[in-house]
């Protein structure tokens, strides 16, 4: 009966490294795409130690171009007024190290980079907060964006709806830290911190991070903000500003969302039927470790799917490794799903 | 200096609402922005409504103008947002490219104002907008006040300046309700939980600090963002417009507050003073002086 069916559109998978033994880890193990950043603001992981300098981008871009493997720079924050030149020389630099494509935000950016290097692909970044094809046609009409990452946000018939109403190819998040807002229009770590993911590239960052023995227990703050408080029997996790418990009306909960991952192996067969373009794995801070067993379980996943799509059903041990990685060791399909809404 | 009153993020009954709007038409404001800027559930007032008050202000003398969603996700939400584009009777401020597509469609129709949600941060980000059509622009409220007048000094001629100036900070938007998961519904079947909610939910942490403000899908500050006493540092960075969110209880006496002080017939500190035992939270500044949002420095830099 599945002979009748047109063979699915086999999706990129799209994977995080935060540096040259992370990007060889993820070729090794099967990613068609590997997406950086450039070891300053211009990108939304600016964390300290992590991302590529020009040689480790030069060595990355040959390591995956001789394994078919593509790079993908991320140029994803807002440039400034008066440091434009910062974002626009990275575009100059991306173009000349090779790289395949960049994800950026900044309309301007992608303005600069749609002049200056027309026939370099241009992704329009989640940060761009692109949550319907009016606004991705927008890009694509001005800017010749030829793809757009989906925002985190959409239920799984709303990307459906949007893909089939825009030119534009669709990028969706399939694993890893889930981000419950909009993202490119959140300034709550700004508002606790001073830093965001638009201009400084972080999202409650490291610095701001108190880690505060409590009786037995942890405290976890953000700029003097209490964000967890952790029992002995507790794994204290990191503060992300929403994912921390919370009091409103008298209760004391998971206010905003538990520290849980995105997993949408699940989906893997609809998200294939619907024609996405590229799954992306999040977890540039991530260690080569986890994003080698990442890629190689999605890898698997996706090979088995596109073999029979019909018959297709995640295998227990894939899920037993994510489980083991993920954030609180508990999973969502997120906005895919009705539920979660 | 222009006085605005941002639409009003809050569900409020539909006779508040009017009633609200009726006390706004004989205050001393210049521009006021109306329209859901949440949740498409919210249905209390229609787009049609909307346009009524719109014109009952425009009769007052103030400019009205029609703000769309900041988060499109359903093809309902564009409809609003092309029913909107569509009239010719009053701007519209886009909070969503997708709302800029429709309106820079409309060629030669009236210019339109480029919202806070566009996260302009840069003066070559504002000269595209403006080819779009765009004639003002609200700036994200993290950009400090030297940044801004960075912006401001090369910004594209003839394109207002404006600047959230009073209220909480409107710091996230997400597809699930805050609301409704605090009462154990879905968004789907939220039971309208916001409707009468007049300032949100207080979200405090653990030790009781005020942090956050839960509005639906809309995440505030707990703090009020005011840069009341700071106007004179507002006017030398080249802002042209200075808006205040409207707020449970109170929002008539800033509006008259910020009136006296642009008006010279107060200084701004003592207009600040004025108000500041009836704010609904710990007033906040931070962001205009380039820091935490939250923090909050006193008498101005």
């Amino acid at each position: 009966m599945s002979a009748s069916l047109p063979p699915p559109r086999l999706p990129e998978l799209v994977c995080p490294a935060g540096g040259l033994p992370a990007l060889k880890a993820a070729v090794d193990h099967g990613a068609d795409c590997v997406y950086v950043g450039f070891r300053d603001t211009t990108n939304a992981r600016a964390f300290a130690g992590l991302n590529f300098d020009d040689a480790a981008m030069r060595e990355g871009v040959a390591y995956a171009h001789r394994r078919g493997s593509k790079v993908l720079v991320a140029l994803n924050t807002y440039a400034t007024t008066t440091a434009f030149e910062r974002w626009t020389a990275a575009v100059d630099r991306a173009a000349d190290l090779g790289a395949d494509a960049i994800i950026c935000a900044d309309a301007a950016i992608l303005d600069y980079a749609s002049r200056t290097h027309p026939a370099l692909r241009r992704h329009l970044s989640v940060q761009a907060s692109a949550t319907n094809y009016e606004a991705i046609e927008w890009y694509r009409e001005r800017f010749g964006i030829q793809r757009a990452v989906l925002p985190r946000v959409l239920s799984l018939a709303q990307v459906e709806h949007t893909l089939a109403r825009t030119q534009a190819e669709i990028e969706v998040f399939g694993y890893g830290s889930l981000c419950v807002m909009v993202e490119g229009r959140c300034s709550l770590s700004a508002y606790a911190t001073g830093e965001s993911p638009n201009c400084q590239g972080v999202c409650s960052p490291a610095k701001a991070v108190r880690w505060e023995p409590h009786g037995k227990g942890m405290r976890t703050r953000l700029n003097g903000f209490l964000i967890d408080s952790f029992e002995a029997d507790e794994r204290p996790g990191y503060p992300t500003l929403c994912k921390g418990r919370f009091e409103v009306g008298g209760e004391t909960y998971y206010a905003l969302e538990e520290p849980t991952s995105l997993n949408t192996l699940d989906l893997l067969p609809d998200l294939m039927r619907i024609g996405v373009s590229a799954i992306k794995i999040e977890g540039r801070q991530r260690s080569p470790a986890y994003v080698a067993q990442v890629t190689r379980v999605w890898r698997a996943a996706i090979d088995a799917c596109a073999a029979a799509p019909q018959a297709f059903r995640p295998q227990p041990q894939w899920h037993a490794e994510l489980d083991a990685l993920s954030e609180g060791q508990t999973q969502t399909l997120g906005a895919y799903s009705r539920p979660w809404r | 200096m222009k006085l605005s009153l941002g639409p009003l993020a809050y569900y409020w009954p539909r006779q508040s609402v009017l009633d609200f709007y009726a006390a706004v038409a004989e205050a001393p404001v210049d521009v006021v922005y109306l329209g859901e800027t949440v949740c498409s559930r919210r249905h209390e007032l229609r787009a049609d409504d909307w346009i009524e008050i719109a014109e009952m202000l425009a009769a007052a003398g103030k400019e009205a103008i029609l703000s769309t969603l900041p988060l499109i996700e359903a093809e309902a939400d564009l409809r609003l947002v092309r029913r909107l584009a569509a009239q010719d009777r009053f701007r519209v401020e886009a909070n969503d490219m997708g709302a800029v597509r429709q309106l820079a469609q409309r060629g030669g129709g009236l210019p339109f104002v480029a919202g806070s949600s566009l996260a302009v941060y840069s003066a070559r980000t504002l000269a595209l907008l403006a080819r779009e059509g765009a004639s003002r622009w609200v700036s994200p409220p993290e950009l400090s006040a030297g940044a801004l007048a960075r912006l401001v000094a090369e910004a594209p001629p003839g394109v207002e300046t404006e600047v959230l100036a009073h209220g909480r900070l409107p710091l996230a938007w997400s597809a699930r309700c805050f609301t409704a998961r605090h009462h154990g519904l879905q968004k789907d079947s939220c039971e309208y939980r916001c409707l009468g909610v007049a300032d949100g939910l207080a979200l405090k942490t653990r030790e009781g600090e005020p942090f956050l403000t839960v509005n639906g899908t809309q995440t505030q500050s707990a703090g009020v963002h005011t840069l009341l006493a700071e106007l004179p540092s507002l006017e030398a960075a080249g802002v042209d417009v200075v808006r205040v969110m409207p707020q449970g209880e109170g929002t008539l006496d800033v509006l008259a507050a910020f009136r006296e002080a642009i008006d010279g017939r107060q200084a701004p500190s003592a207009a600040f003073a004025s108000i500041a035992s009836k704010l609904p939270g710990s007033p906040c500044n931070g962001f205009w002086h380039g820091r935490p949002g939250a923090d909050y420095v006193q008498g101005g830099a």
